[in-house]
C-alpha cells in the first residue's frame, strides 16, 4: 500500500492526521493562552458540547440509519445524572459521575430505542418524541431530580477532577475538549470496527443485513445505547462547563431539532460532519448578530434583528442543502479536492472517504 | 421475460424434441432416474429438502405444493416464466417468507419457519434478484461482512481491540481478500459499492455469499443484466465454487442456454407449481416444460428462441 521508501513516521503522518495534529496542538496549546473569555465560554465550550452531542446523534442517525427526535432528552438525563451522581454520593469523582451519568442516558436511550425494532424512518422519528416528552414531564414533575428545585432547575458545583480545578473558562474549556476528544476518538475505533460496519449494513440493507447474521436486534439497541451515551456525556459538559445553571425548558424539542439540524447540516455519516455542523450553529448566528447590530441597531429593534437573523439561517441552510445534500463536509472535501488537484498537478491526491 | 437460447443447438434439440416429446421424456427420465440412485447413495441426506411447501399472497397463490431435494455438491436451477415463484421459493428457504404449508429441510434440521437470523450460522447463504448491498461500505467491507455471523468478540473487545478482535478481523480481511481475488475485484476493491456498475455489484454480491464457505448458496439470477462474456466467465466461477469447496448451488436464471451448460438438475416452475424436475436432457424434451414456454411466447413475443 505504501512505499518502501518512506519511512514510518513520514507514513504515519497522513494529510488527514496532519490537519488533525496542527487543529489538537492548537486547540490545547494556543486558544487556552489566546482566546479571550468570551470566545471560550459563549463559543467553544458550548461548541464542543453540541458537537459531540451530534456526534452521538449522527452514529444513530448517519451511520446506523435510526431517525432520533428525542437527542434532547438524553442531554437533559446525562445533565441531572451527574447532577444526582455528584450531590447524592460524596466522594465520588467528578470524572466517575461523567461516566455514570453516560451509562444512565444510554439506559435510558435502550428503552425509547425499542420500537426501533418494530418502526423506521417517519414512524421512528415519532416515536423517539416519546422519550423527549416523558423525560421532560419527569424531571419537572418530581423534585428529587432537581433537589427539589421547584422549578426545576440544578446548579452546577464548581468543575474539579483529582483536586484540580477546572472552574475558570480557560479551565472549562479544557475539560470540555479533553473529554470530547477521547469520545470522538472511542467512537472513531467504534465506527472502524465490526460494530460500526454492522451499522452502515443496517442502514443500506436491512434484509440482507439479517440474512448474512448480522443481530438486529443488539445492534439496533447498541446504537441507540452507544449514541445516548455519548449525548449523556455532552448534556453533563452542556450543564457543568457551559450553562451551570440548567432547568428541563433547556432540553425542549427544538434542541433535539438543533442537534438534528447540526448533523443534516455538517454531514451525515461524518464524524468531521458533526462538527463543522455544529460549528455553523454556534458560530454563524453569534456573527450575524454582530453584523446585524452593528449594521442595522438604529434601524430595527432587538426583535426584528433576532427574527431576521433566523430566516438568512433558515435561508442559507436550504441553500447550502441545495447546493450540496451530503452538507457542509462534502462541500468541504470537494474544495480541498481541488485545491489538491491544482497543487500537485502531476499526480492526483489521494481519494478521502 | 423471454427464455433466450445461447447456443443455437438448443433450438434445434428443442424443436426435434417437441415432435417425440413423448417418447423422448420418457427415456429421458428413465436414464436420470438411474443416474439419480447413484448420486443420492453418493451423498446421503440432500443438503436442501423441501416437502409440500405452498404459500400465497392475498389471492395469488404464489408456490402449491414443491417438493425438492437437492443432492451435495449439486447444481440445481429453477426455472420458469416471470411470476412463476422462483424468487418466491428462494425466500421461504431464506426464512423471508414463511410457507402456508410444509416442511424445510436444511441439512438435518427441519423448519416450518426457517429462522433468517441464523440462516448463515445453518451455513446458507443468498444473493438477490435486486442487489442487496451496503452502498455506503467499500466493496472490501461489504465482503468482509459476509463473515459476520463468526464474530464472537463484542464491542467493547473491537473498541479495546484485544487479541481475539484482532484475530478475527484479520482472518475475515483475509478471507474476503480471497474471495474477491478469486473474483476479478482487486481493481475495485476500496471504492464504495454505491458508485459501481451492475455487473460489478453482481459480482460483489456473489463475493460476499461465498466469502463465507456456505454448505448451500441461493442465487437469485446472479447472472442478469451481465454481459454475455461476464456470463460465461461468472458461470465458470460458479462451477469453481462448487468444484473447489463442495458448496451446493441453488440458481435462478432465465439465460437457457447457461443453465443447461451449467447445472446437474433443473427444476422447472410455472404458476407455483413444480412442472418438471431432472437433468438438462430431460427437462429439455419434456412437453410440459414446453407448452408452458410456449404460452409464454403466445401471450407477447413474435418469436421464441430455443
Ligand atoms: N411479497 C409479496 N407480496 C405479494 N405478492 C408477492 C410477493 N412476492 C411474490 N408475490 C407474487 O407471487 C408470485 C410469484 O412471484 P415471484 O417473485 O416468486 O416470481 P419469480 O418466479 O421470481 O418471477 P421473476 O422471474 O419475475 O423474478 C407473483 O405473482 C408475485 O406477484
Ligand atoms: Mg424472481
Amino acid at each position: 500500500m505504501t512505499t518502501p521508501t518512506r519511512s514510518a513516521s513520514l507514513r504515519w503522518l497522513t494529510p488527514n492526521r496532519f490537519g488533525l495534529s496542527v487543529l489538537l496542538i492548537a486547540a490545547f496549546a494556543i486558544i487556552p493562552f489566546a482566546g479571550s473569555d468570551y470566545l471560550l465560554d459563549a463559543v467553544l465550550t458550548p461548541f464542543l458540547a453540541l458537537a459531540l452531542a451530534a456526534l452521538g446523534l449522527n452514529l444513530l442517525t448517519g451511520y446506523a440509519g435510526q431517525v432520533s427526535l428525542g437527542s434532547a432528552a438524553y442531554l437533559a438525563v446525562g445533565a441531572y445524572a451527574a447532577y444526582n451522581f455528584n450531590l447524592r454520593l460524596h466522594g465520588l469523582p467528578f470524572l466517575a459521575s461523567l461516566v455514570a451519568a453516560g451509562f444512565v442516558a444510554a439506559a435510558v436511550g435502550i428503552v425509547f430505542g425499542l420500537p426501533s425494532l418494530r418502526l423506521r424512518g417517519f414512524y421512528l422519528a415519532v416515536s423517539t418524541l416519546a422519550a423527549q416528552f416523558f423525560v421532560q414531564w419527569t424531571l419537572t414533575k418530581f423534585g428529587w431530580f432537581s433537589n427539589n428545585n421547584p422549578s426545576g432547575v440544578i446548579d452546577a458545583p464548581p468543575l474539579a477532577v483529582a483536586g484540580l480545578s477546572f472552574s475558570g473558562p480557560v479551565g472549562r474549556y479544557v475539560f470540555s475538549l479533553t473529554v470530547v476528544v477521547v469520545a470522538t476518538l472511542l467512537a472513531i475505533r467504534l465506527l472502524r470496527s465490526q460494530v460500526g460496519r454492522n451499522f452502515i449494513a443496517l442502514r443500506d440493507h436491512e434484509v440482507a443485513a439479517k440474512v448474512i447474521g448480522v443481530p438486529l436486534l443488539r445492534t439496533k439497541l447498541l446504537a441507540f445505547g452507544v449514541s445516548s451515551f455519548l449525548i449523556g456525556v455532552a448534556g453533563v459538559l452542556w450543564a457543568f462547563a457551559y450553562l451551570r445553571t440548567v432547568e428541563p425548558a433547556g432540553f425542549n424539542l427544538d434542541r433535539s431539532f438543533e442537534i438534528l439540524f447540526i448533523i443534516i447540516i455538517g454531514g451525515l455519516a461524518s464524524i468531521r460532519g458533526a462538527f463543522l455542523g455544529a460549528a455553523f450553529i454556534v458560530v454563524f448566528p453569534l456573527l450575524l448578530s454582530r453584523f446585524g447590530a452593528a449594521l442595522l441597531d438604529n434601524v430595527f429593534d432587538s426583535g426584528v434583528l433576532e427574527m431576521s437573523q433566523r430566516i438568512v439561517i433558515g435561508a442559507l441552510i436550504i441553500g447550502l442543502l441545495i447546493a450540496e445534500p451530503r452538507g457542509l463536509i462534502a462541500l468541504v472535501d470537494r474544495v480541498a479536492d481541488k485545491i489538491r488537484r491544482r497543487l500537485f498537478r502531476p499526480q492526483p491526491g489521494p481519494i478521502r472517504s | 421475460m423471454s427464455l433466450v437460447a445461447t447456443a443455437g443447438g438448443d433450438a434445434l434439440i428443442v424443436a426435434r424434441a417437441r415432435e417425440r416429446a413423448t417418447e423422448a421424456s420418457r427415456v429421458a427420465r428413465e436414464t436420470s432416474r438411474a443416474t439419480d440412485a447413484v448420486r443420492v447413495a453418493d451423498a446421503g441426506v440432500p443438503v436442501l429438502t423441501l416437502q409440500g411447501i405452498s404459500l400465497s399472497f392475498g389471492g395469488v397463490t404464489a408456490l402449491d405444493g414443491i417438493d425438492l431435494a437437492v443432492a451435495k455438491g449439486e447444481i440445481r436451477a429453477i426455472i420458469g416464466p416471470n411470476g412463476a415463484g422462483k424468487s418466491s421459493l428462494l425466500n421461504v428457504v431464506s426464512g423471508l417468507y414463511r410457507p402456508d404449508r410444509g416442511v424445510v429441510q436444511l441439512g438435518s434440521e427441519r423448519f416450518r419457519h426457517v429462522p433468517t437470523a441464523r440462516l448463515a450460522a445453518v451455513g446458507v447463504a443468498r444473493t438477490f434478484q435486486n442487489l442487496a448491498l451496503f452502498k455506503g461500505l467499500p466493496v472490501l467491507d461489504n465482503v468482509v461482512m459476509g463473515l459476520v455471523h463468526r464474530r464472537r468478540a463484542g464491542f467493547v473487545r473491537q473498541i479495546l481491540s484485544t487479541p481475539q478482535a484482532r484475530r478475527e478481523e484479520a482472518e475475515a480481511r483475509a478471507a474476503a481478500e480471497e474471495a474477491i481475488t478469486f473474483l476479478h475485484l482487486d481493481a475495485v476493491k476500496h471504492q464504495l459499492a454505491g458508485g459501481l456498475p451492475y455487473g460489478i455489484l453482481k459480482r460483489v454480491e456473489l463475493a460476499r455469499a461465498l466469502v463465507a464457505r456456505p454448505q448451500l448458496l441461493l442465487l437469485d439470477e446472479p447472472l442478469a443484466g451481465v454481459t454475455l462474456a461476464e456470463k460465461r466467465e461468472l458461470a465458470a466461477h460458479l462451477r469453481n465454487a462448487r468444484d473447489a469447496y463442495g458448496t451446493t448451488i441453488v440458481l435462478i436464471e432465465h439465460d437457457i442456454g447457461v443453465v443447461m451448460g451449467l447445472s446437474d438438475r433443473i427444476a422447472v416452475l410455472d404458476y407455483g407449481r413444480k412442472i418438471a424436475d431432472g437433468t438438462p436432457d430431460e427437462v429439455r424434451s419434456c412437453q410440459a416444460v414446453i407448452d408452458a414456454y410456449l404460452g409464454v411466447a403466445h401471450e407477447g413475443e413474435t418469436e421464441l428462441v430455443i
